[in-house]
């Protein structure tokens, strides 16, 4: 058994990764001490630093020091691991912005281990549950923590549990909706594959408030590691007695079961996550009723996120109050977000409500890759709205963002430079909510289909001056006689880039041109004489012969001929090609 | 005939499994899809008559989710990408060029059987982006002249 785990990374700023090297060193010297028993050495994806040079953290400790370089790896062994105490005169840093809640235990834990889980205070929380609280006073802590449900709407988790448990019923059930499909966001994928057991106990937890006797895990069939662990982390459960009959030995008995998702994005709509676990297609059906009075064969269900689920234990151990005082007066807690796009440092980012996103975009993701301005921000999926730059300050909780056009959502975080076309990016979300809409109503079925028309005729130059109306209009429907979320939400990535890129459409209906680059029909190329060296290879490999001259006086594009195909603009060694 | 008998025997014991459990169909035809890589017909008839249930409901499900294939997969199943993440980094080009290289559409496969094409929503490695997934093995950070080299070490496998 391990007493010390020492985590590492090279966070950049050098060339090359050292976190290897760094890794094998420290074994080596933990060999040559005899220690490599007691000490776990891990190598990290993300230790929530980023430019420090290799960084390293020792647990339980949880000290961390930045920049270490190769040869202080001696004395921090012989420190850390020896002589217990930490090592003196090397840099230390306090926690960034990050605080791992939902989190905790990813990375640190061998996600197999049940044991590991139970030595972090695993199944804690669950113990004291069923001993010491009823089912009314675990809702009534939950109400005191503010947790609200993390898949999207950013409904009361304590109200939907209350409602459950309120009706009369013979049988309820609990469902945990791991059918992540929001493009862009991986969140849930992360918890359930390094960190099983908690999302399992906040189960049982939930199960257990509202009077439920059977579960199940909706996962996605395109993550099989998560639904692995899953099952594997069930059979753990069950063999310690923390499912079954009689749990811990109360008459509480609750069973779960694992269904999986088949690749529909309707799926992660409660309704339609129902009618899927039931064997059939999953398409919604209108509420009410909900699914807290008629859900699951027509008993009385509670469905919530992974990332809610995971929150549940941490409540109960470290108290409502202590969850409620991070955070702001409407949300709590913190929020996982998968940070992406053209953002420098990509990843999973576990940040206190009321964060900006500045904070997020620039201190902990680094700023965009390519050095240009950020553009926009996207949140909350293909439901939710691209927020410009002017409203980077704006303090990250559910009412913020739905002030803004766009919602919390699951989670997904997407930063767009200024090489990103808005019309395009309407039309990329657009497209994905018409792909995946099942069609069962109207509005959604019909109207979506009708607005990426549109969309498509601006991007093409084809576009009409009142076109932008008439995406309002039909926007306007969808949101108010649209059966389910994925129907009223799929407008909000037009209505939000129409609000705040209004220019960029005038741009591309009335001057025909696209101000980002982005949209192919509406450019031109040419060459720009005073980089063009005359090396001739665009000449060779343009397929359709467009370009014509030779190697004393140049080249020049022939637009008639010209397919667009972007050959010439690829293989210029010069940049010498304007994109125009 | 022989074939036949085979499915029959396949689908009994899956049937036994699941029985009892409500729900079961999309569980049994995950089940059927992990074995042979696609919902045969001949199997899903099978079920039909075996679970009592019309096979227009059987039907109506694979179609409904995009998980379920009603045709055999090509030997090397590639997966682009088309997640938001990916999109943004020129995903678009990189399935051009996979379509160029091997005179494939999305969702077909290849004349020669060896590669199947599709474009899927997300990986969830987003940090990678862009993310090609060839028979489960995932490319991070694919670059469009690498394309080429990735898919000609599955060709040469085949020679």
């Amino acid at each position: 058994m391990y007493t010390r785990t020492i985590l590492v990374k090279d966070t950049g700023s050098g060339t090359e990764d050292k976190t290897r090297e760094v890794y094998t060193k420290l074994l080596d010297l933990l060999r040559t001490d005899k220690l490599e028993d007691q000490v776990q050495v891990v190598r990290v994806a993300d230790i929530g630093f980023y430019n420090k040079g290799v960084v390293i953290k020792v647990l339980p400790e949880n000290t961390l020091y930045v920049d270490v370089k190769e040869g202080d790896l001696a004395r921090l062994v012989q420190a850390t691991v020896k002589e217990d105490k930490p090592v003196e005169g090397l840099a230390q840093k306090k926690e960034p912005k990050q605080i791992r809640i939902v989190l905790r235990n990813c990375g640190r834990i061998n996600p197999e281990s049940i044991e590991e889980y139970i030595g972090q205070d695993g199944y804690r929380a669950l113990t004291k549950v069923l001993l010491e609280l009823n089912p009314e006073k675990v809702i009534e802590e939950m109400k005191k923590s503010g947790l609200r449900g993390r898949g999207g709407a950013g409904y009361p988790t304590w109200m939907k549990w209350k409602f459950t448990r309120q009706v009369a019923a013979d049988q309820k059930f609990v469902i945990c909706n791991a059918d992540e499909g929001d493009p862009g966001a991986y969140m849930d994928r992360s918890v359930l594959e390094s960190d099983p057991h908690s999302v399992i106990e906040g189960l049982i937890i939930a199960a257990y408030a509202i009077g439920a006797s059977k579960g199940y895990f909706y996962i996605r069939a395109e993550y099989p590691l998560a639904v692995e662990r899953i099952k594997k982390a069930l059979a753990q459960a069950y063999e310690y007695g923390l499912l079954g009959k009689s749990i811990l030995g109360t008459d509480f008995s609750f069973d779960i079961d694992i269904r999986l998702g088949a690749g529909a994005f309707v799926c992660g709509e409660e309704t339609a996550l129902i009618a899927s676990i039931e064997g059939k297609r999953g398409t919604p059906r209108p509420r009410p009723p909900y699914p807290s009075v008629k859900g699951l064969w027509d008993k009385p269900t509670a469905i919530n996120n992974v990332e809610t689920l995971a929150n549940v234990p941490y409540i109960f151990l470290k108290g409502a109050d202590a969850f409620a005082r991070v955070g702001t007066q409407t949300s709590k807690g913190t929020k996982v977000f998968a940070l992406t796009g053209k953002v420098r440092n990509s990843g999973l980012v576990e940040v206190p409500m009321g964060i900006t996103l500045r904070e997020i975009v620039y201190d902990i993701g680094g700023g965009t890759v390519s050095g240009k301005n950020v553009k926009a921000v996207q949140t909350g999926g293909p439901s939710g709205g691209v927020i410009p730059r002017e409203f980077l300050d704006t303090p990250v909780d559910y009412e913020n963002l739905q002030k803004l056009g766009s919602i919390m959502g699951s989670g997904g975080m997407i930063v767009m430079d200024e090489d990103d076309c808005m019309v395009d990016i309407a039309k990329f979300y657009l497209g994905f909510c018409v792909d995946e809409s099942c069609g069962k109503c109207a509005p959604c079925r019909i109207g979506g289909f009708q607005m990426l028309g549109v969309l498509a005729r601006i991007a093409e130059g084809k576009g009409k001056a009142d076109d932008p109306a008439i995406l309002k209009r039909i926007s306007f429907a969808m949101q108010k006689a649209s059966l389910c979320g994925l129907g009223q939400g799929s407008p909000n990535p037009v209505l939000s880039t129409l609000k705040y890129f209004t220019s960029e459409y005038k741009e591309h209906i009335e001057n025909k041109k696209c101000p980002a680059g982005k949209c192919v029909d509406l450019l031109n190329y040419s060459i720009i004489q005073e980089k063009c060296k005359r090396c001739s290879v665009c000449f060779t490999n343009c397929p359709v012969k467009a370009i014509e001259g030779n190697r004393e006086e140049g080249y020049k594009i022939l637009l008639d001929k010209c397919v667009k195909c972007e050959r010439c603009f690829e293989v210029c060694k010069f940049k010498a090609i304007a994109r125009k | 005939m022989e074939e036949k008998k085979v499915f029959t025997s396949e689908i009994k014991n899956l049937v036994d499994k699941w029985k009892d459990k409500e729900g079961n169909l999309i569980m049994i035809l995950h089940e059927i899809q992990n074995h042979h890589g696609y919902v045969p017909r001949e199997l899903a008839l099978e079920l039909s008559s075996m679970l009592e249930v019309p096979l227009a409901r059987i039907y109506e499900v694979i179609t409904f989710y995009n998980f379920f294939k009603l045709s055999p997969p090509g030997k090397h199943r590639i997966s682009v990408c088309m997640g938001t993440a990916c999109y943004l980094k020129g995903a678009p080009e990189i399935i051009k060029e996979i379509k160029n290289i091997l005179h494939v559409e999305e969702g077909r496969t290849t004349q020669d059987g060896n590669f199947h094409l599709d474009v899927v929503r997300c990986l969830g490695c987003c940090g990678l982006a862009p993310v090609v997934m060839i028979d489960g093995k995932v490319y991070g950070k694919v670059k469009k002249q690498e394309i080429m080299d990735i898919i000609s070490t599955y060709v040469k496998e085949e020679e």
